[in-house]
Parts: structure tokens; C-alpha cells; sequence
């Protein structure tokens, strides 16, 4: 078993997440204080690519768990999230208890005193031998405690959600057959959505609700520096102010931290020490994945180097 | 600060965010866990907790900096107690001027013989005047406020909380013994009664919002749509959107899942001969359900004109819950409205069809005629027909035998109609002629009532 460090005050999970390479805001480390403190899941909305995947990552590493992910997805099931009987493993031994029958009925002298018997094995097909866990349950068996990340939650279907609620609230499922398990230590639980959806109130309800949006400018600045080291300063404070200038205009895909980190690698590898139209225009396809984006982007490009420029003279 | 809490979870709900007990207490434990020094964790805190949306969290946060920029009353005094505090107040009040000095004397201090309020007004101590009037209005439990009308007597209970009567006294010995003293004084007192009066109105602000808003939606969701204010009309339309919403939410759900019937057993054995027909995978035979098919006739003529505004908004909604709704709107004669609806914002729509066939004198016999000559093929047995309008013809011939035909060409015709059931049949309403045909006939006048003429619509095919 790894060890485990606690979140003992908000300032330990800030400085833990980045030691993981997650600059957290300080509202992301309040967050993931409070699930620990209060166990509670944390349900993380925000547009696609701002971290909310990279976040359960870091906390895995950081507290050095297992991370369990279970993609959601339309159609997704209790058979494919929870468990599921071994099927086959159990045809398997009814035929072999097929075969031993005659030694297994051998002292039965009525019929009665056989069914008996036969009943006793009828139990040993629905037990845990014949469980094949899924990543819900798999999460909740871990005795070390894991990070249990349920992303995209708002892919999944609605009866999903209410699949969802007894673990959410009490770390335990039910099996009909089996009766309850109760996690050995509660996982941490990171829910993420992207809005696609609204989630129902009775989910939300189980969770602190955490909004992640675009970063500030600063925090940009910092992520992109801890991601990528080899960055110049002056070449990172226009590619970020850049990018805040193109978040402002109206685009089917808004650019965000995932593209910034793509951008800044590529720059880097492009050898750029500072931000030129030529570049810009070149490496556009990088930030923004719609050919309409690009074009609208494509006029404003010499007047958004030039206002980046200009913030960092000031800033 | 459990008080304060508290008071803040008023303020929330106030603010239009849902905060049920079992989320108070979420937020009491996150509270305590941060605790209260850090005011910019404290904020992340309750809006983790408390907020589950991205609106709620913006509306929160404004609450939370309205609710924390008023100072919170001292921590020394007894909490918010009407009683003691007003106790508090007479016995202030009753003190002789003799009874000893109430504030130590400093250099230019006010005469000891003063009362402790003015003394305070008169050092000019902002500090304390902001703690006294905060901890006034919780002995007047400025959180129980509810309507502006009350906004006077929460001023004045602040004022008397804070010993009022006793300043009075002393303005009065004042003005004979000391004007230009008596003159700052007064001064001050105007100063303090606009002070009171802000944070009676910040009061309002905070804990008054819910109160009003559920008190307007509810007096306007009952109210009969044809005689709305032109005032409320923009409200009134804000609060159809908002149903259109909900029944969007509900209905529109993609359900992908078929509904499971009975074991169809004949399939089921099929797929498993393999298997020696043990069932290993089971077969079922699926419920077959209707996709919804609407068509909506609107009156639009002038004796509904206020009304008809309305049923085409939510006409227009239907179209986005809905996805096979065919719209017709007629008054003397009928047109098709599917395209404008569906193309266009609502008030956009709702002008252009106006000004197409908008405020004549409806003829439901020649516009029902128009119907039957051009779309009586869009009918199906899966067809709800629904016609919002008053039945009012003007004394035509009602055609009700084109209705008759409608009406067995459809699954359902349902008709909506504005007025009352004590007019059906008086003047020239032709509602009883009509009503024969109909598998329903609703009043439907306010805007409850077309949320509920619409849901079941929905519902039925759900």
C-alpha cells in the first residue's frame, strides 16, 4: 500500500497538486480540501479540455492511490459499471456439477432430502466467486482507497445517474444476491461534465459543485510554465494574452488549457522567442479546430499580437 | 455566527438558490472544517457547497459580497433578541442624565449629560455607529422582512432599538441650552436615518427577493391572460418562457431506451437453440409508442388578440419539445405558421403573423373550410388536434360538421378556450356546437392552466 498523505489544510493541497504539475486555483484546492474533509464527491463542470480530467490524475498521483476511471457513455450500464455474474464461469459449474451429481445426491434417499442438498448449491453460484467487478465496484474494494473518476458523466443516460446515488452518498452497493458492500475506505470521487445535459438534482446534491472555467491570465501563465520549462517568459506572456484576446471573440470552439499547452510545445519546438504574425497565422490550426474559427480568428491576428504585446509592457 | 449562517441560507434562497436543510448542514460541516477568518475561503466554501450551477454560483456570489458587506453584529452583544434589546433601548432611555457617563470624556467631547446614542453621533465614531445600527436591526430582526411597504417600520424599529426616544430628549434640552450643538446633532440624527434607511433597503435586497418573486409568478401565473397589464406583459412572457422551459426539460429528454414488454417468447427460444434452448439471452417484445404529432389551430382574431399572443408563444415552444407540430393561424382565414415559428425568435414570429392574417374578425367556419381544403392530409390516427381560440364566429355558420371530420380523421382534438364555461354557448359563441367533437375541452385563461393543457398534451404520448 502506497502511502497516503492527507490534505491537511488548503495551502498542502495546492502545493501537493503542483508538485504533480496541477496548478490549481485556489478555489480547486478549496474544493478538493473539502471533499477530503467532508467526503464528498466533487462534481467538476467547465468547457472540455481545462484540466477536469487532469485533476483526478494529480490527486491520484498526489496522494499516491490508484486512479479507477469509468468512461460514461450513452448506454452505459450496471452490467458494465458495477458488476456483472460470471456467466460462463458458472455454466462451467453447472456442468460439472452435472457430472458430480450422483455423488453429491449419493446419501439423498427422497427426493426432498435432494432438493435440499441441491439448494445449498444453488447459493454457491450467486457468490462472490461469480462476481466480476466492474470499476464501481472495483473502486469501492480497493483497500488502500483510490480516486474513482466518473467522467463525463453527462454522456450517460439518466436511469445511469440513480445507479449512481447509493454510491455516491454512502460508498456501498447493493447486490441483490449478495446483499451490501461497503467501501474499505472511501474513494475519492471526481465527477466530471461538460453540460451536455442537465444532471438531476438529486446527484447534484451529493456533491460540491465545482465550476472550472478558462484561467486567469496569471494562472495561465503559471500552468504553461510548469508544463512546458523550457518556455521563455516574454514568449509565454504573449502566447497567453493571445490566447485571452481569441477567448473574447464569439467561436464554435473556444481554445483552452489543453490547446495553450499544445500551442506553447509547438512554439517551442518551432524555436519562436517571441509571437510574429507569420508564426501565429502558421500555427493557428493548433489552437482552434474549426476551419470557421480559423477565418474569423484570421483578420484579427495582427491586432491581438500587438494588444498582447502591449499587456506585457504593463503587467 | 451559526445565526449568521443561517441568515445567510435566507439570503441564498432569496438570491433564487435551492437550499435545502441537508445542503445547510453540508455547508456547516465545509464551514467549520475552513472556518471564518479567511473571508475569500469562506466564499469558495459556501459556494461549493451550496451552488449547483454555474448561474447559481454567480448569483450566490453576489449575495454572499451584499450579505458580507454589512457588518456583522458584535459578537459580545446577545444575539438578536427583540425583546431584550428593546428592554435594552427603555432602559436607556429611562436612565436620568444624572445616572453617570456612558462614554469616557475626551478632549471637545460632548456634555456627559447626554444619552449614549448621541454621544456617539455627536464623537463621530463611524465604527461604532455601523456595529450599533448592525446589531439594532438584529434585535428588530431586519431578516424577517419581507415586503418594500415594510421598509418604514423596520427604519423605525432600528431607530427606537438604538434609543431614539432618549436622542429625542436630549435634542430637546439641547435646543434651549446649547443650538449650535443641538444643530450638529440633529444633522448627525438625518445623517443616521439615511444609514438606517440603506441598510433596511440592502436588507430588503437580501431577504425580501424570494418572497416577492414567488408572490408576483404566483399572482401572475393565475391571473387571466386577457386582461394583463401592459406592464406585466414583458413578465408575463418571461414566466411562459420559463414554462415552455420545464416542459422542454421534462418531455425532451432523449429516450433512447425502448420500454421492455413481455417475454416474447417464440423469439427468445429462437435465439438460443444453439444452446440447447436454455434461455441464456432473453428476448422481449417491445411497446410500440407514438411519436408525438401536433397540429395547433390559433386564433388570432381581435376578441382574443391579447390571448393569442400567448398561445403562439407557446406554440412556439412546442416546437422545439415537440419535433412533428404543424401551426396554423387563422382569424377570417387560415395559413400555415410551422415555417415562421420554427425560423424565427418568438417575437419576430409572433409580428410577422400578425400582420399576415393578425386581429380580423375570426370566421371559424370559412377558416375551418381552408383547413379541410389544403392540410386535412396532414391528420393522422397519431394526430393530436389542438385549437386554442373562443369559438366566437361572429355569427357565420360554425361549419361544425368540418370539425366533426377532423376530429375522426385524429387521434385527439382538444380545445383551449379563453373564456370562462359560463359565456360557452351566450352571443355568438358556438363553443357547445363545437364541444361535441372535442375528446377535451379546457378553460384555459391563465397561464397555469396552459402549462397544464400542454403538459398533459405532451404527457400522453410519453
Amino acid at each position: 500500500m502506497a502511502e497516503q498523505k492527507a490534505s491537511t489544510s488548503i495551502e498542502a493541497v495546492e502545493s501537493g497538486l503542483a508538485a504533480q504539475g496541477y496548478i490549481a486555483s485556489r478555489q480547486i484546492a478549496t474544493a478538493v480540501y473539502l471533499s477530503q474533509q467532508i467526503e464528498k464527491p466533487i462534481l467538476v463542470e467547465g468547457p472540455a479540455g481545462v484540466g477536469k480530467t487532469e485533476l483526478a490524475k494529480a490527486i491520484a498521483a498526489w496522494r499516491g492511490m490508484k486512479m479507477i476511471r469509468l468512461q460514461c457513455y450513452e448506454g452505459l450500464d450496471e452490467a458494465k459499471a458495477l458488476y456483472e455474474w460470471k456467466y460462463a464461469k458458472q455454466l462451467l459449474y453447472t456442468q460439472i456439477l452435472k457430472d458430480k451429481l450422483g455423488e453429491v445426491l449419493g446419501g439423498a434417499q427422497t427426493l426432498h432430502a435432494a432438493l435440499e442438498q441441491l439448494h445449498d448449491f444453488g447459493d454457491v453460484f450467486f457468490s462472490k466467486e461469480f462476481v466480476e467487478p466492474r470499476p464501481l465496484l472495483q473502486a469501492l474494494e480497493q483497500p488502500g482507497g483510490c480516486v474513482l473518476l466518473i467522467d463525463e458523466i453527462d454522456k450517460s443516460d439518466a436511469e445511469f445517474e440513480s445507479l449512481l446515488l447509493e454510491i455516491l452518498s454512502d460508498f456501498q452497493v447493493t447486490i441483490p444476491e449478495l446483499g451490501t458492500v461497503s467501501a474499505i475506505t472511501p474513494p475519492t470521487v471526481i465527477l466530471t461534465s461538460n453540460s451536455e445535459r442537465d444532471l438531476g438534482d438529486a446527484l447534484k446534491r451529493r456533491c460540491l459543485h465545482l465550476h472550472i472555467g478558462f484561467p486567469e491570465q496569471r494562472l495561465e501563465e503559471r500552468i504553461v510554465e510548469s508544463r512546458i520549462p523550457g518556455i521563455s517568459q516574454t514568449l509565454r506572456r504573449q502566447m497567453v494574452g493571445f490566447i485571452h484576446e481569441i477567448r473574447s471573440l464569439d467561436l464554435k470552439k473556444l481554445p483552452s488549457v489543453s490547446e495553450t499547452i499544445d500551442w506553447a510545445r509547438v512554439l517551442v519546438l518551432l524555436q519562436a522567442s517571441e509571437l510574429d504574425t507569420e508564426i501565429v497565422k502558421d500555427t493557428l490550426n493548433v489552437l482552434l479546430k474549426y476551419e470557421a474559427d480559423i477565418e474569423a480568428a484570421h483578420p484579427q491576428i495582427t491586432t491581438f499580437i500587438a494588444k498582447a504585446a502591449r499587456s506585457n509592457v504593463f503587467g | 455566527m451559526r445565526e449568521n449562517l443561517h441568515r445567510f441560507f435566507r439570503a441564498a434562497r432569496g438570491a433564487g438558490v435551492h437550499v435545502s436543510p441537508a445542503e445547510s448542514v453540508d455547508a456547516m460541516r465545509a464551514v467549520a472544517q475552513v472556518g471564518l477568518t479567511d473571508r475569500a475561503i469562506l466564499r469558495d466554501a459556501l459556494l461549493l457547497t451550496l451552488a449547483k450551477s454555474q448561474d447559481e454560483k454567480l448569483a450566490l456570489g453576489d449575495c454572499f459580497d451584499l450579505f458580507f458587506s454589512q457588518p456583522e453584529p458584535r459578537q459580545d452583544q446577545p444575539e438578536a433578541n427583540s425583546d431584550d434589546a428593546s428592554q435594552d433601548a427603555d432602559q436607556q432611555a429611562d436612565q436620568s442624565p444624572s445616572s453617570g457617563p456612558v462614554s469616557e470624556p475626551g478632549e471637545g467631547q460632548p456634555p456627559e449629560s447626554l444619552g449614549p446614542l448621541a454621544q456617539m453621533l455627536l464623537s463621530q465614531d463611524r465604527n461604532a455607529i455601523q456595529a450599533a445600527i448592525a446589531s439594532a436591526s438584529g434585535a428588530a430582526s431586519l431578516s424577517d422582512i419581507r415586503y418594500s411597504t415594510q421598509r418604514g417600520m423596520f427604519s423605525s424599529r432600528i431607530l427606537d432599538a438604538m434609543g431614539l426616544q432618549r436622542l429625542r430628549d436630549d435634542l430637546d434640552a439641547l435646543t434651549a441650552t446649547n443650538p449650535s450643538l443641538a444643530e450638529r446633532l440633529r444633522a448627525a440624527l438625518d445623517a443616521l436615518r439615511e444609514a438606517v434607511r440603506d441598510t433596511v433597503s440592502q436588507g430588503l435586497a437580501l431577504y425580501a427577493r424570494e418572497e416577492a418573486e414567488n408572490l408576483r409568478n404566483d399572482i401572475l401565473r393565475n391571473a387571466p391572460l386577457a386582461r394583463i397589464e401592459r406592464r406585466q406583459v414583458a413578465e408575463m412572457r418571461a414566466l411562459i418562457r420559463q414554462i415552455a422551459r420545464r416542459l422542454r426539460e421534462r418531455y425532451s429528454k432523449p429516450r433512447k431506451r425502448q420500454r421492455r414488454g413481455h417475454l416474447d417468447v417464440r423469439r427468445t427460444l429462437r435465439r438460443n437453440a444453439a444452446w440447447g434452448g436454455i434461455p441464456f439471452l432473453t428476448a422481449w417484445k417491445r411497446k410500440h409508442r407514438d411519436r408525438p404529432k401536433i397540429v395547433a389551430l390559433c386564433d388570432v382574431s381581435g376578441s382574443v388578440a391579447q390571448v393569442s399572443d400567448f398561445f403562439l408563444l407557446l406554440i412556439h415552444s412546442l416546437h422545439e419539445v415537440v419535433d412533428d407540430v404543424r401551426s396554423f393561424a387563422f382569424s377570417s382565414h387560415l395559413i400555415e405558421v410551422s415555417e415562421i415559428l420554427e425560423k424565427k425568435s418568438p417575437e419576430e414570429a409572433m409580428a410577422e403573423i400578425m400582420s399576415k392574417v393578425g386581429f380580423g374578425s375570426s370566421d371559424y367556419g370559412s377558416s375551418l373550410v381552408d383547413f379541410e381544403k389544403d392540410f386535412m392530409s396532414t391528420l393522422t390516427p397519431q394526430t393530436t388536434v389542438i385549437v386554442l381560440g373562443d369559438a366566437r364566429s361572429n355569427n357565420l355558420d360554425p361549419r361544425a360538421d368540418i370539425l366533426r371530420r377532423i376530429s375522426e380523421r385524429s387521434k385527439r382534438l382538444v380545445w383551449l378556450n379563453p373564456e370562462g364555461r359560463l359565456a360557452w354557448g351566450f352571443g355568438d359563441s358556438e363553443m357547445p356546437r363545437y364541444a361535441t367533437f372535442c375528446s377535451v375541452v379546457r378553460q384555459c385563461a391563465t397561464a397555469q392552466q396552459l402549462e397544464r393543457a400542454v403538459s398533459d398534451i405532451v404527457a400522453t404520448y410519453q
